[in-house]
């Protein structure tokens, strides 16, 4: 078969002798690119597995410790000279009092009965740079939460700010020179007195999951993404899914034959190809700028989003439909049922759970997207969790965007944790979508 | 008074329609419902669409159009020093008079301001009250219609499904309205573009540089857009992914269907569905966060200069992403080929790699070429990946290992942040949507083409 051009002189001469040398060491040519062929084939595969591999690894490796964090445990004493005394002020006069008190000199008090030896302006501010800035409202919140603390002496764990929390995980390499690195010796060896003191340690950090975006790494969490993505998705759904439905059904089951449908389908088939982006710019172009919709808001990103899964949503559907055998269709008709009666009684009921396993894997994709997102404003730096579709939110492929974006180091680690969280989303839904199929798929 | 409460109003009225409406239908062949020509709970659904489907036309018309109408209307009554100013600064006027809306006094002290926004509240809540009994008045005239209509003989099942036939056309036609939407507001905002860039300049100006000034005393240059260096970036990035995802994905489908035993197919199969499904945000933070800095670390070892932002790191990992993409599609085009055609191969004494590319991919050919051609609008339309690893820096350049840019990059940097609407540099970033829209547009037609045609040869 490779040798196409055999001699002609060779063709004439009788029967091929298989035998002879030349013949099988071109035999053995063949099986050599055979077998060069095929494992060309299984490193392909291979290739695909490894980088699945590399990614998935290199992000858990990063990601694990975005969820633990580092504290600091000392001795505060809550002197009531310097808070007021709950006794005797009111309630509303104690309040005010703490929330205008600043809760750096409780920790620095404490921290200057531990290293007695640090003097001067400078040194102490660097040594309360060990404490993170979310520590003052970590301290108040206890205070106002019990106000029976003063006047005692309690050992409180707080955070510590980003680059002890960096040194401790060993991301930040302690050999170079001082000038070189972020972390200075003074803060090293009081760092290194903290621990062998046993006051260091690395706990799970339940505020990334639960709070919202902040600038310092220590204090950011996804809560505000997944709420945005929550609210987006939400509009996503219920826009796309009914819409996509009934186009769906239109096309499947009652469109005429004629060009016109033709366009229609053609048209569908396009858009589901159209980049991301593209979305972006109508969504821009027509829900800001035309009808004065919200910048930055879950509504808007919603309805983007589903401009962008209906075809994904109508495809899927009308697969799904078609799938229910033409037997069901006139069992029906012939009891008498109206064309309605028969899509809406019988075909629609049988292809639910291929249609919900379309829309969920196209949910899924619009979970993943952000392309879309930041041409209508939705990456906004917002601290607040959004508490309607109408609130400047973000989402988390966004925050992720904006995490990676981060010069900190310790941002690395939150973004990869805040992509595990996305990625566990992701499996979630796509594992839902396996079991609908796999538990309710008929195979007619 | 709010939209919430008239939305409300009309889904309540809706319901009530429907139960009396069916309610009557039975009472009027006092309870023997098969005496009806339709069951009464079409009579019931028929009457509520009669109220639901004007009001909430009704309804939408004020939700999209009255505010535009009440700003309109405040504007025109603006006394005249404050009005004749430029457009600009009648939308700068109407921000203020929003502010004042919400926060009163306390956002500003200017008289007229303050004024204009009584006036505008007070618009606004008459027209919430005009709505509310328009919608009011028209679900109780639908009511009334539907009620007096209701008879024995009343095809309500009919007409109740005529109308969901509508809604169904409707539905699918959205989608060629979403078409048209991209194309329209491409097309405006572009030719608006064009009306201040000439458009020769933007297809083949070699010097981007979209900065253009505030103020005409500013020192500032005044805005290049010649876009070859951006589809030049594009076409870098694109091809560089095209060299690992064509043959990893080739090689990969072929393996696959022609190859590999049950349980490697179990295995492999999935793992590139899932290199399908990573969102591309997180492909692209491994590109700048990993694969660059690896890039440069090994360049640097062989004594090559590789840019931290290199247009390979961006090409490579986005070559990974599209690998599912190929092999899919082409395992498709392998497998619709009738297995005479490799059994008559085999009984020739062709070896499996013989038959594959001999037969098998020829007769494959257009299907393959589709896949490779949608892979490749795929790559150029990829924004995330190249936005957080390919370079900001237009750079007309064919040497993989420097910062380029592309067309999406510029796109997002363009429209992320804060933006006056009208000036050039907010405009080209859609001349450059159309031009991607269009570019993606025909490879995907193209593709779509060669797949159908070749489906047909074989079915």
């Amino acid at each position: 078969m490779t040798e196409r051009n055999v001699p002609h002189a060779e063709l004439s001469t009788g029967p091929t002798d298989w035998k002879s040398g030349a013949m099988q060491a071109r035999i053995a040519r063949r099986y050599r690119r055979e077998r060069i062929f095929q494992s060309l084939g299984l490193g392909a595969v291979v290739i695909s597995v490894l980088f699945l591999v590399f990614l998935l690894g290199n992000i858990v490796k990063n990601g694990a410790y975005g969820f633990v964090q580092t504290s600091v445990s000392i001795d505060v004493t809550f002197s009531a000279d310097l808070l007021g005394d709950p006794t005797s002020l009111s309630p509303e006069a104690f309040t005010e009092k703490v929330r205008k008190t600043n809760m750096l000199r409780l920790i620095q008090t404490s921290m200057q009965e531990l290293f007695p030896e640090v003097k001067g302006r400078r040194d102490t501010r660097t040594l309360l740079r060990i404490v993170s800035t979310g520590a003052r409202a970590q301290l108040r919140n206890m205070i106002l939460a019990d106000p029976a603390l003063i006047g005692t002496t309690k050992r409180v764990e707080l955070l510590t700010s980003d680059d002890i929390d960096q040194v401790i995980k060993g991301n930040i390499d302690i050999s170079l020179p001082e000038a070189n690195r972020k972390v200075k010796d003074n803060e090293l060896s009081w760092l290194q007195t903290l621990q062998n003191d046993d006051r260091i340690s690395l706990n799970f950090h339940s505020q990334f999951l639960t709070g919202g975006d902040s600038r310092e790494p220590e204090l950011a969490g996804v809560w505000g993404a997944i709420v945005g993505s929550a609210f987006t998705l939400m509009v996503t759904l219920l826009t796309a899914f009914p819409i996509g439905l009934c186009a769906a059904i239109y096309l499947e089951e009652f469109a005429p034959k004629n060009r016109f449908t033709d366009i229609i389908e053609i048209n569908i088939n396009n858009l589901a190809a159209v980049p991301s982006i593209v979305f972006g710019l109508l969504g821009l172009a027509v829900f800001l700028s035309v009808m004065g919709m919200p910048r930055s808001a879950p509504i808007v990103g919603g309805l983007t989003l589903a401009l962008l899964t209906l075809p994904t949503v109508i495809i899927a559907s009308r697969a799904s439909i078609a799938a229910v055998p033409p037997s069901i269709r006139d069992a029906a008709r012939g009891l008498g049922a109206s064309p309605m009666q028969v899509v809406f009684h019988h075909v629609i009921p049988l292809a639910m759970p291929g249609i919900m396993t379309g829309t969920i894997i196209g949910m899924a994709r619009a979970l993943g997207e952000s392309a879309p997102l930041l041409m209508i404003g939705m990456v906004a730096f917002i601290v607040d969790i959004p508490g309607s579709i109408n609130d400047a939110a973000t989402v988390l492929p966004v925050q992720i965007y904006l995490w990676a974006d981060s010069p900190e180091r310790a941002f690395v680690e939150k973004t990869s944790a805040a992509i595990m969280v996305l990625l566990f989303f992701l499996i979630a839904m796509n594992g839902i979508a396996i079991w609908l199929r796999q538990k309710f798929e008929q195979k007619w | 008074m709010t939209n919430f409460t008239i939305f409300i109003v009309i889904a309540v009225m809706a319901m009530i329609s429907f139960a009396l409406v069916r309610q009557k239908s039975v009472a009027i062949v006092g309870g023997a419902t098969q005496q009806l020509h339709s069951l009464p709970r079409y009579h019931g659904y028929y009457a509520a669409v009669r109220v639901f489907a004007p009001c909430l036309f009704l309804f939408l018309l004020w939700i999209i159009g009255g505010e535009t109408v009440i700003e309109n209307l405040v504007v025109a009554g603006l006394p005249d020093s404050v009005k004749n100013v430029s457009g600009d600064q009648i939308s700068l006027i109407l921000n203020r008079i929003q502010l004042a809306v919400q926060h009163g006094e306390a956002s500003t002290t200017d008289a007229n301001i303050l004024a204009a926004a009584d006036k505008y509240s007070s618009l606004y809540n008459k027209g919430l009250w005009a709505t509310f009994s328009l919608t009011l008045a028209v679900g109780l005239l639908g009511y009334y219609l539907s009620n007096s209509r209701t008879h024995a003989d009343y095809r309500a099942r009919n007409s109740f499904e005529k109308t969901i036939s509508v809604a169904l056309a409707a539905s699918s036609f959205l989608a060629v309205v979403v078409t048209l939407g991209i194309v329209a507001s491409l097309i405006f905002e572009s030719l608006r573009f064009f009306q201040q860039v000439p458009i020769q300049d933007f297809l083949f100006g070699l010097h981007w540089s979209p900065q253009t000034a505030l103020r005409a005393d500013q020192v500032a240059s005044v805005g290049a857009f010649g876009s070859i260096p951006l589809f030049a970036g594009t076409f870098l990035i694109s091809t560089l992914a095209m060299l690992v995802a064509g043959p990893i994905g080739l090689f990969a489908a072929i393996y696959l269907t022609q190859y590999a035993n049950r349980t490697v197919r179990a295995v492999a199969k999935p793992v590139l569905e899932i290199l399908a499904g990573v969102p591309t945000v997180v492909y692209g933070f491994f590109a700048a966060l990993t694969v660059a800095p690896m890039l440069r670390d090994a360049g640097g070892a062989i004594g090559v200069d590789v840019a931290s932002e290199s247009a390979l790191a961006a090409g490579l990992v986005m070559g990974v992403m599209i690998i599912p993409f190929v092999s899919s599609l082409s395992d498709d085009a392998i497998t619709a080929v009738p297995s005479s055609l490799k059994d008559g191969s085999f009984a020739l004494g062709a070896t499996k790699a013989e038959t594959i590319t001999q037969v098998l991919l020829p007769a494959a050919l257009p299907g393959v070429v589709g896949a490779f051609l949608l892979a490749i609008s795929r790559a150029i339309g990829e924004t995330m990946i190249v936005v957080m690893a390919a370079g900001m820096r237009p750079n007309l350049t064919a040497n993989p290992l420097e910062a380029v840019t592309t067309v999406t990059v510029q796109i997002v940097a363009l429209l992320t942040g804060d933006q006056e609407f009208d000036s050039p540099k907010t405009l080209s970033a859609f001349a450059l949507g159309l031009a991607l829209f269009v570019i993606t547009l025909l490879l995907n037609v193209a593709a779509l083409r060669m797949v159908r045609k070749y489906r047909e040869a074989y079915d």
